[in-house]
């Protein structure tokens, strides 16, 4: 396979060849069977090419501008403190533990003592690589197949620390786990994210990701893994608000178990160039997933998000609403995908997509999609995408509203149907705010 | 108090398509005014025209009110100077609640200076003056938390649309068909409603093809629109005498107006009302 115009500067590097995964490998204290996973990964990474764009996930991407020589892991430690990088989801929250990384590096962590004794685990996912290596070892990639992608293999191979959660059998953490990502300007993050909640157990987590300002670039590659076990219930909160020269690629998965309930919801800021894969799994029966997803994009933001809900068991539901609004020149692709296994009778399937356009030149492209092998199952799907209303623009004004409070105001109603499924007030109010400080002045 | 609003020699077209012909109107504050006139002669466009919709362009003549020239302004700026206008099919705005609407427009409204961004009215004030608004025109306090016009039934529309007249309280009000698409009751609602909001504490243009909505609110001119101009004026009995009779004599007095009219009709276009 010849690589293309889309990919042909992407090899041009040294930053990411043999002699950095050499000295990364020289660098760290992993265990064995964790050096042993890298190499496999690498192996990977060397052996195939990176995405083909007539491939479709990748059709209605756009990597021409990335050049990976111009980005270098962090392996020296040499960790450069993203400053003045902005926390949203923490304004009125009482949290029970936290994480923080910079580049990718975790550099803070705090978790209650009472969670503690009660044998939840919140850490450095290279510390708990060697303090928990048997659970770590058993989830860690478990979802996430490196041979993906190109960039999911990098990640597999190089990835740098993350956020290890773990919440035992019948353990409820009530107060929110907070977790943050800082990236300097020009810097890489290719942190994991690995969350167990065992039968019975139940957990809010919100991580953001954030640049110290709106301009920076950087690289982030990385990867989410949220596994459920029987009658768990998990709230995931991801704020994507990375500066708007980042490029953004991240392989996110969740497997639910057996009675669980999942509720995810997928607020998208950030990046110049963003291509998630984001999938969720149904894996036994009496499984529930929520996903939600507010993106909101300017400029020539490009964000590109590959959806699946696939039910793997019977009895199983999963609803799914993606919203965005795009001004400017930006983009969102979105592609969605339900998929229904031989014998997962009585699924209950729902995904809807809905795009406002602010501008003349932004463009959204929402492809659903319908893969059903059982003949007693309900699967919906359905999507929207329009200008806003000059008429609803009219009528604010007529009632006074500045034609950018209306376009203000319209905005947030579209967002409305999202922020009534998020049940965490606090979320609602953070992005609520973020999406304010976004909507430009219309004349 | 003393204003007054002054249409001059008004011409507007839709499309480039002349839908009014040099109309001519002054409204003092605390009258009631009607208009009247058949399907697409050009009432609502007057409406839409004064309250500034973009799609109506005004060719030559001026709206004024007192010294202010309308014109010359967007339509949030009327609005904040004192023009008001019920729609007779207000949109519906999903996901943003009468309540916070509101709000909102009585705040930019009452203080036509607030830039964006600074303080709404206190929502306490705001809540306790919505609430007593609504029981005095016996509205469900239910409306409050609906998204504005989502769902709501033709009667719950024009209801909403008397409550926001109540709460920006203008200095003028033009009411599009008010009565339309209601039943009986609710049409006599509406118009008890309008006159206890409105009677002589604002000038009141009251489009309608019926007397039935001016039965509280007997107008003391009535005028006659027929190919975009106003072709008569005269006081509550004529708009007796048309509804009773309809426009037969009308179209027959003014014959130049009635080809207009006809003219008008003929390339009707999805905007022309």
């Amino acid at each position: 396979m010849t690589t293309s115009a889309m990919t042909d500067k992407l090899d041009s590097t040294e930053t990411f060849g043999q002699p950095a995964f050499d000295r990364l490998l020289e660098k760290r204290i992993d265990p064995a069977w964790l050096t042993a996973k890298r190499k496999q990964a690498w192996e990977v990474f060397q052996s195939i090419d990176w995405p083909n764009p007539r491939d479709e996930n990748w059709m209605r991407s756009e990597l021409r501008g990335l050049r990976l020589s111009k980005f270098a892991p962090n392996i020296d430690e040499s960790v450069e403190i993203a400053e003045g990088t902005p926390v949203r989801l923490l304004e009125g929250v009482d949290v029970s533990a936290g994480l923080r990384s910079v580049n990718g590096v975790v550099v803070s962590e705090s978790l209650d003592e009472g969670l503690a004794a009660q044998g939840v685990v919140v850490g450095s996912l290279s510390r708990c690589a060697r303090d928990h290596s048997a659970l770590v070892e058993r989830y860690l990639h478990s979802l996430i197949c490196p041979k993906s992608d190109r960039f999911a293999a990098l990640q597999a191979a190089m990835w740098s620390d993350g956020y290890f959660v773990y919440v035992p059998r019948n353990v409820r953490v009530e107060k929110p786990i907070h977790l943050h990502s800082a990236m300097g300007d020009g810097q890489v993050d290719l942190s994991h994210t690995l969350i167990v909640l065992e039968s019975g157990a139940e957990a809010t987590v919100l991580f953001e990701s954030s640049s110290p300002d709106v301009t920076a670039k950087g690289l982030h590659c990385g990867g989410v893994e949220l596994i459920q076990h029987g009658n768990s219930h998990l709230r995931y909160v991801n704020l994507q608000d990375w500066g708007k020269g980042c490029w953004h690629f991240a392989h996110q998965r969740a497997s639910v178990g057996r009675d669980s309930q999942l509720q995810w919801t997928v607020a998208a800021m950030g990046a110049k160039f963003a291509q998630v894969d984001q999938r969720v799994e149904l894996v036994e029966p009496g499984a529930r997933s929520q996903v939600n997803g507010v993106m909101f994009t300017q400029d020539r933001q490009h964000l590109v998000y590959n959806t699946l809900q696939h039910h793997k068991a019977p009895h199983c539901t999963s609803d799914f609403l993606y919203k965005s609004v795009l001004q400017d020149r930006s983009r969102t692709v979105w592609r969605g995908m339900i998929k229904v296994s031989e014998g997962a009778q009585k699924t209950d399937g729902y995904q809807r997509n809905d795009n406002l356009m602010l501008s003349d030149a932004a463009r959204a492209d929402s492809i659903p999609g319908l893969e059903i092998n059982a003949d007693d199952v309900r699967c919906t799907h359905g999507s929207t995408s329009g200008r806003v209303d000059e008429e609803l623009i009219f009528y604010a004004q007529s009632r006074g509203f500045t034609r950018s409070e209306a376009i203000r105001m319209i905005v947030t109603g579209f967002f409305q149907q999202i922020f009534d499924r998020i049940t965490i007030q606090t979320v609602r109010e953070a992005l609520g705010a973020a999406i304010a400080r976004q909507v430009r002045q219309y004349e | 108090m003393s204003h007054i609003l002054q249409i001059e020699n008004l011409h507007v077209s839709v499309n480039d398509k002349p839908i009014l012909r040099g109309v001519n109107l002054v409204i003092k504050f605390g009258e009631t005014h009607a208009l009247m006139g058949p399907n697409g002669s050009g009432k609502s466009t007057l409406g839409l025209a004064i309250a500034g919709h973009p799609n109506y362009q005004i060719t030559q003549g001026s709206i004024k009110l007192d010294d202010a020239n309308l014109t010359e302004m967007e339509a949030d700026e009327r609005s904040r100077a004192g023009v008001f206008m019920a729609f007779q099919r207000p949109v519906a705005i999903p996901g943003v609640k009468t309540a916070d609407f509101l709000r909102h427009a009585a705040t930019n409204v009452r203080r036509p200076d607030r830039k964006e961004g600074q303080d709404l009215i206190p929502m306490r004030e705001f809540r306790k003056e919505l609430k007593s608004k609504m029981e005095q025109l016996k509205i469900d306090p239910d409306f409050a938390r609906r998204y504005v016009n989502d769902g709501f039934s033709g009667g719950e529309m024009k209801r909403a649309e008397i409550l926001t007249m109540a709460m920006l309280s203008p200095k003028f009000a033009i009411l599009d068909e008010t009565d339309s698409g209601l039943d009986a009751d609710a049409v006599r609602l509406a118009s008890a409603s309008i006159a206890e909001i409105g009677r002589d504490k604002m000038g009141l243009l009251i489009i309608t093809h019926h007397d039935k909505l001016l039965e509280h609110n007997p107008p003391q001119f009535t005028h006659v629109m027929l190919g975009g101009r106003i072709v008569e004026t005269g006081g509550a009995e004529l708009a007796r005498e048309l509804h009773d009779q309809g426009y037969d004599r009308i179209r027959k007095s003014y014959p130049d107006a009635e080809a207009a009219n006809q003219q008008m009709l003929a390339k009707e276009e999805p905007l022309a009302v």
